[in-house]
């Protein structure tokens, strides 16, 4: 690998000088109100010095551990310490910046925490990619700061954060479009197996069946999301109303319905290609020594074609599982519940928090859907050439 | 016994095989030559049922191959193929055991099978036993291909182009380790291959296809020294027959008494090393030996008189 001058990561040199930007620029804003737009402060004039310099300082060497080449786990390292003190200075500014103003006052993270984070995130991204652990190790990274994060909202350090003002009025109504989030997601996700599933192994064994499919299944993925949200709502109506029964199975033009359908018909384009490509990566000469040893063609699915093709069947499920993870958010718009909710009426309210009170819980779910299901992807891969 | 009765396959108004009949003795290895196009391969993929014959019938030790699913069959026959098709994910033990598993074998039957296999490749089935495909050199794979084809004891091992992906080196000792194995267990094995050399090597009896009719089906030796047609002939190449005839006499047919110098050969040595040696030497005969001592020599005249009794 090439080193620039002493042993220095070249991303982190970028990282740094980044990071040092965000220190500069207004660190939080501060409102008046939940509606009206807030004056940037910056890190100096944010809270006392006894309160700044400790997490500044955290920051300031985490990036400058994020500089060293090697060796990489001291990169992370340094990303962990600069977060924890950006969150510190995060609370501190908080706190202090609300013990000075009115009732109605909100505080919340401004260009300079945000883009801190990111550049804090990438920086550990860097290292993880440098020290490539085992799927396992990645497992136990991913829930220790799922833990951390956990243990930061519960212990209530960020209550003072505008976002989590906006949390804590509507508790049971985030932990109710939650569940009804992570029932879009993943409920969509079974649906396009059970559906999708048979339907590529079915299109795998038959040409005429494949092309009929896969063009359908892309012009339904080529449809805006926005209008396909819209276009159930007439369809699913009519279904409602002619098809009895179908109403009291909750089938309406706008909720859960109309939300899970869309959902289901985005997804089996991943579902059914990536089965039949996965099916398809078999070698040839083992298919046609599987068939010449007397395999039945359900042995050779189950020993030959399913184990080989998994990773490229899962890998269609990871791209519909974060697809959906993601697009759920604009079912608030038709009834359908989940985090969407929050953003649209964050927009009709022009309230910003409220919007990330739906767009960050959001963010966390797709990014660890994303990273178990490279782990299972990972783990599937049992053949010793794939693994590298 | 092998029983071919005059089989067919016909795609629309092409015959791809044209009523072709045979008779394969037991413990014999077969070889069916051809160019690409002749219909061999469809010849042999006919026989355990990948391709279902237009007319005519394969019997088995008396039995009709067309008696049971083709499923049943094909666990009976043995079958290698170029390239190996070896099962990526699965260990080299798990390969072998491919068809006893589906024959529901006990396990233990199984280790010990697939161990006297290895041993049998000369492969240490310690180190061999749970290494991949992937980590195998291109002759390990092919051994292991053939094993598995060999792993329940089947009545039949068919081989398409076995030894085609293999480099000329490793093909030789891959013919050899064949022969030698088909000798130990006295399996009955029918091989396809395009390559006059290989099939004249290895067959106990040669078949040579053309246009998906059986042009000539006998001995090597018979094939060489009296070609069924024009285009026998020229899969032997003119010019090599004598050549070719010579590889298949051993030395011990035509020993005599009397002494030569220089190094000797073994007696199993072909004619064709002999006069290679005497023309790279510049001798006029040389030593044979059997068991370590020496038995008599073979002259340059002997040599020649055997190349021109048939050619």
């Amino acid at each position: 690998m090439k080193t620039t001058g002493a042993g220095l990561s070249a991303p982190g040199l970028l990282f740094a000088v980044a990071g040092l930007a965000a220190l500069l620029s207004p660190f939080m804003t501060l409102a008046a109100n939940r509606i009206v737009a807030g004056e940037g402060i910056f890190l100096w004039n944010m809270a006392s010095a006894g309160a700044v310099i400790p997490g500044a300082a955290a920051v300031l060497a985490g990036l400058g551990l994020g500089l060293l080449q090697q060796p990489a786990s001291l990169r992370f390292a340094g990303a962990v310490l600069g977060l924890g003190g950006a969150l510190w200075l995060l609370t501190q500014g908080a706190s202090s910046l609300l013990a000075e103003t009115g009732e109605y006052a909100r505080v919340s993270p401004a260009v300079g925490f945000w883009v801190l984070l990111v550049v804090l995130m990438l920086l550990m991204a860097d290292a993880l990619t440098a020290m490539a652990p085992r799927p396992l190790t990645r497992g136990a990274i991913l829930v220790a700061i799922l833990s951390a994060l956990g243990l930061i909202l519960w212990s209530g350090a960020l209550s003072d954060l505008s976002v989590m003002q906006e949390f804590a009025s509507r508790r049971d109504a985030f932990l109710r479009e939650t569940m009804r989030h992570l029932g879009l997601a993943f409920g969509s996700l079974a649906a396009a197996v059970v559906i999708g599933f048979p339907l590529g192994i079915l299109a795998h064994r038959r040409a005429a069946l494949r092309s009929a499919t896969l063009p359908v299944l892309s012009f339904l993925q080529t449809i805006p999301s926005l209008a396909m949200f819209g276009l159930m709502i007439p369809i699913l109506s009519w279904v409602g109303a002619t098809l009895p029964g179908a109403r009291a199975l909750g089938i309406a033009g706008i909720g859960f319905a109309p939300a899970f359908t869309a959902l289901v018909l985005y997804s089996l384009l991943p579902v059914v290609g990536n089965t039949v490509a996965g099916l398809a990566s078999a070698p040839p000469a083992a298919l046609e020594a599987a068939r010449g040893m007397g395999m039945t063609p359900g042995q050779r699915l189950r020993r030959v074609e399913l184990p080989l093709g998994l990773p490229i069947i899962l890998t269609g499920l990871r791209i519909v599982l974060v697809q959906n993870i993601g697009l759920a958010v604009i079912a608030g718009l038709i009834g359908g519940g989940g985090f969407g909710t929050f953003v649209f009426q964050g927009l009709n309210q022009t309230a910003t928090d409220l919007i990330l009170l739906g767009a960050l819980p959001t963010v966390v779910m797709a990014l660890s859907a994303a990273i178990v299901m490279d782990i299972l992807v990972d783990l599937t891969r049992r053949t010793p050439k794939d693994k590298t | 016994m092998i029983e071919i009765d005059s089989i067919t396959k016909a795609y629309g108004a092409i015959k791809a095989v044209d009523a072709v009949s045979m008779t394969v003795e037991t413990g014999t290895i077969t070889v069916i030559v051809g160019t690409s196009g002749s219909g061999k391969t469809t010849l042999l993929r006919m026989i355990n049922r990948l391709e279902e014959p237009t007319s005519g019938e394969v019997r088995i030790n008396g039995d009709s191959t067309l008696s049971v699913k083709p499923h049943i069959l094909r666990r009976r026959i043995g079958y290698a193929i170029q390239g190996h098709g070896l099962f990526p994910h699965y260990t080299v033990a798990r390969n072998i055991a491919a068809v006893p598993r589906l024959l529901n074998w006990p396990k233990d039957k199984i280790r010990a099978r697939v161990d006297e296999l290895l041993e049998l490749f000369s492969m240490d089935p310690a180190q061999f036993r749970n290494r991949y495909p992937a980590e195998l050199s291109g002759g390990q794979q092919q051994r292991v291909g053939v094993a598995r084809a060999l792993a329940s004891r089947p009545d039949l091992l068919l081989m398409d182009e076995p030894f085609g992906a293999l480099d000329p080196i490793i093909r030789t000792r891959a013919q050899e380790d064949l022969r030698h194995i088909q000798r130990r267990l006295g399996s009955t094995i029918m091989l396809v291959t395009h390559d006059m050399e290989e099939a004249i090597r290895l067959g106990d009896r040669v078949a040579v296809m053309d246009g998906g009719k059986l042009v000539q089906y006998a001995p090597p030796a018979e094939i060489i020294a009296k070609p069924a047609t024009g285009f026998v002939a020229d899969m032997v190449g003119d010019v090599e027959r004598p050549l070719r005839l010579l590889s298949l006499v051993p030395l011990s047919e035509v020993v005599e008494d009397g002494a030569a110098e220089g190094e000797p050969l073994p007696a199993d040595a072909s004619l064709r090393d002999a006069l290679s040696a005497c023309l790279w030497t510049g001798r006029n005969a040389v030593p044979v030996m059997r068991d370590g001592a020496t038995v008599g020599r073979v002259t340059l005249t002997a040599i020649r008189e055997r190349a021109e009794m048939r050619a």
